[in-house]
């Protein structure tokens, strides 16, 4: 069967991606954010998953508001990147595993969660820059990729309940692959930005470091925070920490903290990278 | 139920973008959101008062567009996502467009950000 080994947390901001394609990353303004990932990259060359769970928001790349999916999982063999417009490096496609897409849609639908299946999805920076992050060589280690996308485009968005618990689902669904395979969960995205509006620049050190606790020791107690207060504290796009959420959910109630880096700001954001290790 | 409905609470400095804002800017964002392509960029650039009757801006959202003013065209439905392909064109990023709203000098703006770390 399908072991979860764990989760991994990080920011996606296309800074990070210039930063990648500039190669800032030695730069005293890069040099703290980058230095939290080597521990990843080790831990990754330790356990060598085979698949990867990509936990992200679109941005308006694949999905525009004529159809806005609040949940849609991946369901293809590869995934493309493509122009964004405003000048990020197109990524080579990623190798996908469209099997076991439809064994996590089929189960999670059972399990009276409506997913939308994408047998067809442009995947953006909210996923080529935590894999760039993860996975800098695209070696032979590299795992296969399962896309989800969660809105944070339009409200209303899920919330931290209802994320959490899709995570639960997920996480059964993946358990029950027959494959004996090794899955990494990775929630995208966040922490604390706004980029809107006269409150642009607004960023949430305390909220940021509260999360950052929570998310390991009690999930549920986040679920508490309605999603009007999760705007106010973190922002307008703090809202992408419900994508921490469905990851956290698909782990065990119980996991280690092996690792975790905070810097506040990078560009707008404050960036929580974190290794979060499943006790099976 | 009127489409003016408020769902939400007011947040300062906020515009939530919710149905009623997705239904007012849906033809600005859907401007934006073409110009995710080189060819639609180009066609943009080579007539901009024609590439907004092709997609049927209204006035105040032409006019947001033709001042490249952030705040307005939030002000008209624009999202922020979508709109950050529009100010890509011109060269400006999230921290330019941050000084632009809350009208301060790129360096302030950095600056202010820094602090919040400390």
């Amino acid at each position: 069967m399908a072991t979860i080994i764990g989760g991994l947390t990080t920011s996606h901001i296309p800074a990070i991606g210039n930063a990648i394609a500039r190669n800032n990353q030695n730069e005293p303004y890069w040099k703290t954010f980058f230095e939290g990932y080597p521990p990843v990259r080790e831990w990754l060359g330790d356990h060598k998953p085979d698949v990867a769970i990509v936990i992200y928001n679109d941005h308006g790349l694949n999905f525009f508001l004529d159809k806005m999916p609040t949940f849609a999982i991946g369901a293809a063999h590869e995934y493309h990147n493509a122009d964004e417009g405003w000048g990020l490096p197109t990524m080579d496609p990623f190798q996908g595993d469209a099997a076991m897409s439809w064994h996590i849609i089929e189960q999670m639908i059972n399990d009276e969660f409506d997913i939308t299946s994408c047998q067809e999805i442009l995947v953006d920076h909210g996923f080529t820059v935590p894999m760039q992050l993860f996975w800098p060589d695209r070696g032979a280690d590299m795992p296969r990729a399962i896309p989800i996308s969660a809105n944070t485009v339009q409200h209303p968005i899920p919330t931290m309940k209802r994320c959490l618990d899709f995570g639960k689902s997920l996480g059964r669904a993946i358990e029950s692959w027959p494959e004996d395979i090794k899955v990494v969960i990775l929630g995208t995205g966040g922490l604390s930005h706004q980029l809107d509006g006269e409150r642009a620049g607004h960023i949430n050190k305390k909220f940021d470091q509260m999360c950052m606790e929570k998310i390991v020791t009690a999930p549920e107690e986040l679920t508490k925070i309605g999603r009007h207060e999760l705007i106010r504290e973190a922002g307008s796009q703090g809202s992408e920490f419900i994508m921490w959420m469905m990851m956290r959910g698909a782990l065990s109630p119980n996991v280690n903290l092996l690792h975790q880096n905070y810097t506040i700001p990078i560009s707008n954001t404050g960036a929580g990278t974190m290794i979060l290790e499943n006790i099976n | 139920m009127s489409t003016e409905f408020n769902h939400h609470p007011e947040i300062p400095g906020t515009t939530l973008f919710d149905g009623r804002m997705a239904m007012k800017g849906y033809a600005l964002n859907k401007m934006c959101f073409s110009f995710n392509t080189e060819q639609a960029r180009e066609e943009y650039k080579a007539d901009p008062e024609a590439y907004f009757e092709k997609f049927g801006l209204n006035e105040e959202q032409k006019q947001a567009c033709r001042d490249k003013d952030v705040l307005a065209m939030i002000a008209v439905g624009g999202n922020v996502y979508y709109l950050a392909k529009f100010t890509g064109m011109f060269g400006l990023n999230m921290q330019d467009i941050g000084a632009q709203q809350t009208g301060m000098s790129v360096e302030d703006f950095k600056e202010k950000l820094v602090r919040a770390g400390d």
